[in-house]
């Protein structure tokens, strides 16, 4: 079987910091990664790379058999194919939730207001979110922000979506509607990479763990093996910190 | 014993709390002192100026109510030729600033030139005192001798005054687009919006938003400034103002053209400056 993503040796510096040393990674459609490691350990500058917000220096990541990190690629057809969601979820504070969502497909896709309602009303529906529609950001809590994000990102149909530690600016009493969420997701065999903290929301959907590791993934592996018997050390000590 | 203190603590439902209460002491306090303070002040000001040796002579020729009750409509006249000009250099200030606001934006290597442009036209325009660049535009160009109506001088003293604003307002709009967080612009490329897209729906919409108040003082500024205009020969109110005094042979239309002003420019920056504090709130 060939992976939906691999990545081959992938690296990245900013200036002189090697912040990616070598990553070698794959997702099988409708497998749901989970990137673990202690923060600075390059998880959100590896989602980055992935979708091409960040030029990778080396490697190669063959999406569908493509590599798509050859360097002076138009990143953009790249970056409607695979979605990204940010911790800080960076909705557009001018824009009702609507409008945020309609913006991309609106201007990329050249479809109309109309055309775009149905869909939308229906992802919105979907994701308990029908009467929010016409608020803005300001206007909604933490967890509806994040909601909207991860709408925003589907609105594009995106083949792979990568979520960056998506809950953690969340109060605790709203990280569940948002697991939620991914959970559907998952359900309905989206492809997806998370860097994340939630230990137990990975150990009981993952279908593979990565352990980051200053730059490079020291250990991976099913959920059952990694958290219950880790074989790197370095592994072991970050499990027994956040656990 | 120990009961007394509960009951004070206690209150009626709608009567101030110990907080308020102590608040509104203190506002009293403080509104009866600034009182006190401008009363004594001005009395200072009506009894001891008019002891002035020269007030006579001040009076006459400045404060001189019959010339400023004979003059004041035709300075109201003369001033609506600023209010023209204002009102077609506004609208072109606005835009030659947001596109050199632009010009510096550019990325792309093979748009360098326009990026030069930019800097250097704010550079030059922003260094350079007004009434220099409007004697040397208003009476350098008609001087190469074009055809009316190119010889104008309202055309080139307003191109001088659209070309020194530009630049400030490029600036102002510059810092709004530098002031949006790079994870807006993230956010906008991570969708596969294009540059141009990113800058228009955005960028430029937060970026204007956050600059009104600052522009409004631009706004202010020009509108003083559109009487430096008087110097290359449209007769505006400050020209106005000087040949009546020369008829009259008194300062007195200067303080009514001086009126005129205030009479829109503190309205306007008392507006700016509640915009200024309600977006500082805003923020926080
Ligand atoms: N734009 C950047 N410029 C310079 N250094 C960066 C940049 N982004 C991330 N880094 C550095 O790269 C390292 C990895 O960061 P990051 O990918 O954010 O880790 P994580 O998401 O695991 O916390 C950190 O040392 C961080 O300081
Ligand atoms: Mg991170």
């Amino acid at each position: 079987m060939t992976a939906k993503l691999s990545l081959r040796g992938v690296r990245k510096s900013f200036g002189e910091a090697e912040v990616i040393r070598g990553v070698d990674l794959d997702v099988g459609k409708g497998e749901m990664v989970c990137l673990i490691g202690a923060s600075g350990s390059g998880k959100s500058t590896l989602l980055r790379c992935i979708n091409l917000l960040e030029p990778v220096d080396d490697g190669a990541i063959w999406l569908d058999g493509e590599d798509i990190a050859e360097p002076g690629r138009d990143p953009r057809p790249v970056r409607e194919r695979i979605g990204i969601v940010f911790q800080s979820y960076n909705l557009f504070p001018h824009m009702t939730a609507e409008e945020n969502v309609m913006l991309a497909p609106r201007r990329i896709r050249g479809k109309t207001k109309a055309a775009l309602a149905p869909v939308v009303e229906r992802l919105f529906t979907r994701f308990g979110l029908s009467d929010r529609m016409q608020h803005y950001p300001d206007q909604l809590s933490g967890g509806q922000q994040q909601r909207v994000a991860i709408i925003r990102a589907l609105a594009m149909e995106p083949e792979i979506m990568l979520f960056d530690e998506i809950t953690s600016a969340l109060d605790p009493e709203l990280v569940g509607e948002v697991l939620d969420v991914l959970r559907q997701l998952h359900a309905e065999g989206m492809t997806m990479i998370l860097a994340t903290h939630e230990m137990g929301f990975a150990r009981e959907l993952a279908d593979k763990i990565c352990f980051l590791d200053g730059g490079r993934i020291l250990e991976q592996g099913p959920p059952s093996e990694l958290f219950a018997d880790p074989r790197e050390e370095r592994t072991r000590a970050f499990l027994s910190r956040v656990l | 014993m120990a009961d007394t203190g509960l009951t004070q603590a206690r209150r009626v439902a709608g009567a101030p709390t110990r907080r308020a209460a102590y608040e509104a002491r203190i506002r009293r306090r403080s509104n009866l002192i600034a009182a006190a303070s401008t009363a004594a002040v001005m009395l200072a000001v009506v009894v001891l100026v008019p002891l002035a040796p020269g007030w006579e002579a001040v009076q006459r020729s400045f404060f001189n109510g019959r010339v400023f009750v004979e003059t004041f409509p035709g300075l109201l006249e003369a001033f609506l030729l600023d209010v023209a000009i204002f009102a077609w250099c506004a609208p072109s200030i606005a835009l030659v600033g947001l596109v050199i606001a632009l010009c510096r934006d550019v990325r792309a290597p093979a748009l360098f030139p326009l990026r030069a442009f930019g800097a250097v036209f704010t550079d030059i325009f922003r260094g350079l005192p007004v009434i220099l660049v409007i004697y040397l535009i208003g009476f350098g160009v008609p001087g190469l001798g074009l055809p009316r109506p190119w010889n104008s001088p309202y055309l080139w003293g307003s191109l001088a005054l659209i070309l020194v604003y530009s630049a400030y307002v490029a600036e102002v709009i510059r810092s709004g687009i530098d002031s949006i967080h790079q994870s807006q612009r993230s956010a906008a490329a991570s969708l596969g919006l294009s540059e141009a897209d990113t800058m228009r729906y955005v960028v430029l919409p937060q970026a204007l938003r956050n600059v009104v108040p600052a522009n409004m003082n631009l706004l202010i500024a020009l509108q003083k400034d559109v009487a430096l205009l008087s110097f290359i020969g449209p007769v505006e109110i400050f020209r106005q103002a000087g040949v009546y005094k020369s008829l009259m042979a008194n300062f007195t239309p200067y303080v009514g053209a001086a009126v005129i002003f205030l009479a829109i420019t503190i309205p306007a920056t008392r507006y700016a400056d509640y915009l200024m504090a309600r977006q500082q709130r805003r923020r926080r």
